[in-house]
């Protein structure tokens, strides 16, 4: 678990100055630690749920409500909880958050609701939510929280969104289907058929399909890294030795 | 006596190159496309063509990005026996788009993923078959019938067989019926007997068709076993778990069950245990795990064929069996010559 430890420090150094680093914060949340990507956290919903965008979308903004909810509150009792008891206090406030989105869904897009099933319930046990909880929230004061939260809960929709557009363009040809069940009626056009007569690809719809769809956008994004180190490391070859080199006074000189 | 080499072993035999093995086993299968184009029309010739093309095409692009020397992987013909098999397997009057769809996920995915040749633990071939298999259920179960059985009397022309397969022939269902396993898996509560009888797949013209593939693939696996490319181990194992289970259940249930010789003649009995199961890349090495892994095939067949939801269940049971090969493997290590008995399996608290 190099990255947990890794956040750990970042974190234990932050919490000391209360002015965070924000552009750290968002890298971190979107790109380097990405909670879908690179903690791979939250798979189980990520895989099950993510057969069309809108099932995706759906799942991702419940996350995010929770996400920064409970990011605010762990940060708000952060100073009077005892270190014994925090674990438990921090599910206790992420499942009351889990039940407030339960509810809003039921209440307003019940069919989507119905959709994700068990699934919104499970938000519980999220580890991203939780991990952002103790990791950083239990450490930092109430603002970069909530936008640790958010940028974290963002990066995990952007990737939940990816795979489900990628799932429901291959697997039924579509895009944006049933949009309505979360937007009203202003979206019941929103559906895009991208290719008339398509056969169903049962593969790409059932669960192992995310599996595939989840490796190659992980793939994906380890090529992009890997270019931008080369890139890197080229330009600093670009610009030769720095100025201030270390003056060489015993041995050899090569 | 050749001796087991462990590493490497789809260069089974000493002085033989990969590419010459691949080839001997593209011919072993001569027979077996012959009787089929004989009794089917040309439909697997045409899928074979489309498969081999979009086979070698797929391994050349995935080569050339993985900065591998194209021209020495495509000469070893794996790619294109993995094409072949493909194009055995698939139903006659498959669209074209399954059977591409199939063999580029077999080598790409299945193959060159898991770095190529030799170290792929699937059966790519099967791979593929099982993904349109999933994936396209409908197209996946229309086989072409035998003339004489067949509503339109009569099988598919060559050019027929072209249309069918870009998808311009209207009367496609004319031509096409359900394979005797899938007629038998579908004859719901009527007795064996009755079925027999009454069911059109069933009809004994059919049955002496799917006879015949089998006894092709049957002699080509001989061949393979002649010219010592495959052992006797997996298919013997293969066919006999098979026999055992169709015995023993028609043994208990003899009006409702198949008979054991209905098991081995129908469906890709003989083509699973001579052409599919010997792979060498992913089945097991030693000679007691080629029997145990062939045996455990058998089973999962008779298995899925019968309480599964397919009528048909070699590629499932290969894939089952494929998982389970490294762990065979490693509880029936031979022992060496003059040496001490050899380690099996991992005891609890033990360095590797």
């Amino acid at each position: 678990m190099t990255t947990s430890s890794e956040t750990d420090n970042i974190d234990a150094v932050e919490a000391d100055k209360p002015s965070a680093n924000y552009a750290e914060i968002i890298y971190n949340g979107i790109w380097k630690n990405n909670p879908a990507l690179v903690q791979l956290l939250g798979l189980c919903p990520m895989l099950a749920v993510t057969s069309t965008v809108v099932n995706a979308l759906g799942l991702g903004l419940a996350t995010m409500v929770v996400l920064v909810g409970s990011n605010i509150a762990v940060s708000l009792i952060r100073n009077y909880v005892a270190d014994a008891v925090r674990l438990p206090a921090f599910v206790m406030i992420i499942a009351s958050f889990t039940t407030c989105i339960e509810l809003i869904m039921q209440a307003y897009t019940y069919e989507l609701y119905q959709i994700l099933g068990i699934f919104i319930p499970l938000i519980v046990t999220n580890c991203a939510i939780l991990g952002r909880a103790d990791a950083f929230a239990s450490r930092n004061p109430v603002i970069p929280s909530a936008v640790d939260g958010f940028m974290m809960a963002f990066g995990f929709g952007i990737i939940l969104v990816a795979l489900g557009a990628m799932r429901e363009l291959i697997g039924q040809g579509t895009l944006f289907a049933d949009m309505q069940l979360l937007f009203g009626d202003m979206a019941i056009n929103w559906k895009w058929v991208v290719f008339e007569d398509y056969p169903n690809v049962l593969f790409v719809v059932l669960p192992p399909g995310a599996f595939i769809g989840l490796g190659l956008i992980i793939a994906f994004k380890n090529y992009l890294d890997e270019r931008e180190k080369k890139r890197i490391a080229a330009q600093k070859e670009l610009d030769g030795p720095s100025e201030s080199k270390r003056v060489r006074v015993t041995g050899k000189i090569s | 006596m050749a001796l087991l080499r462990i590493s490497s072993p789809h260069t089974q035999r000493a002085g033989h190159r990969t590419s010459w093995v691949m080839q001997m086993v593209i011919l072993a299968t001569v027979p077996g496309i012959a009787v089929q184009t004989w009794l089917f029309g040309w439909g697997n010739l045409i899928n074979i063509l489309i498969a081999s093309i979009a086979a070698l095409a797929c391994e050349a692009a995935i080569l050339s990005i993985r900065r591998r020397s194209v021209g020495f992987f495509l000469k070893d013909y794996s790619a294109l026996l993995t094409a072949v098999l493909l194009g055995i397997a698939l139903p006659p009057s498959v669209p074209w788009w399954v059977t591409v769809t199939a063999v580029s996920f077999a080598i790409i995915f299945a193959k060159q993923l898991y770095g190529g040749l030799g170290n792929n633990p699937f059966n790519p071939a099967m791979v593929g078959y099982a993904i349109v298999l999933v994936s396209f259920p409908v197209p996946m179960s229309q086989w072409v019938g035998v003339q004489s059985v067949v509503t339109s009397g009569d099988s598919l022309s060559f050019w027929q067989s072209l249309q069918a397969i870009f998808q311009t022939l209207p009367t496609i269902d004319g031509y096409t019926m359900a394979t005797p396993l899938d007629g038998f898996k579908n004859k719901e509560l009527v007795d064996s007997a009755t079925a027999f009888n009454t069911i059109e797949a069933l009809q004994t013209a059919n049955l002496n068709a799917w006879l015949w593939v089998n006894i092709a693939y049957l002699l080509g696996g001989l061949a393979l076993f002649w010219l010592r490319i495959i052992t006797w181990h997996t298919p013997v194992a293969l066919l006999g778990a098979l026999l055992v289970m169709s015995g023993v259940f028609y043994l208990f249930d003899v009006s409702h069950a198949a008979t054991p010789l209905f098991h081995i003649t129908t469906g890709a009995a003989m083509f699973g245990a001579f052409f599919i199961a010997t792979d060498p890349v992913s089945s097991c090495t030693s000679n007691r795990g080629k029997l145990i892994y062939g045996a455990g095939i058998g089973i999962l067949i008779y298995i899925i064929r019968t309480w599964g939801g397919y009528p048909d269940g070699v590629a499932f049971a290969v894939l089952l069996m494929n998982f389970s090969a490294p762990l065979i493997d490693y509880y029936t290590q031979p022992r060496s010559y003059g040496h001490k008995k050899s380690k099996k399996g991992l005891k609890v608290g033990e360095e590797k």
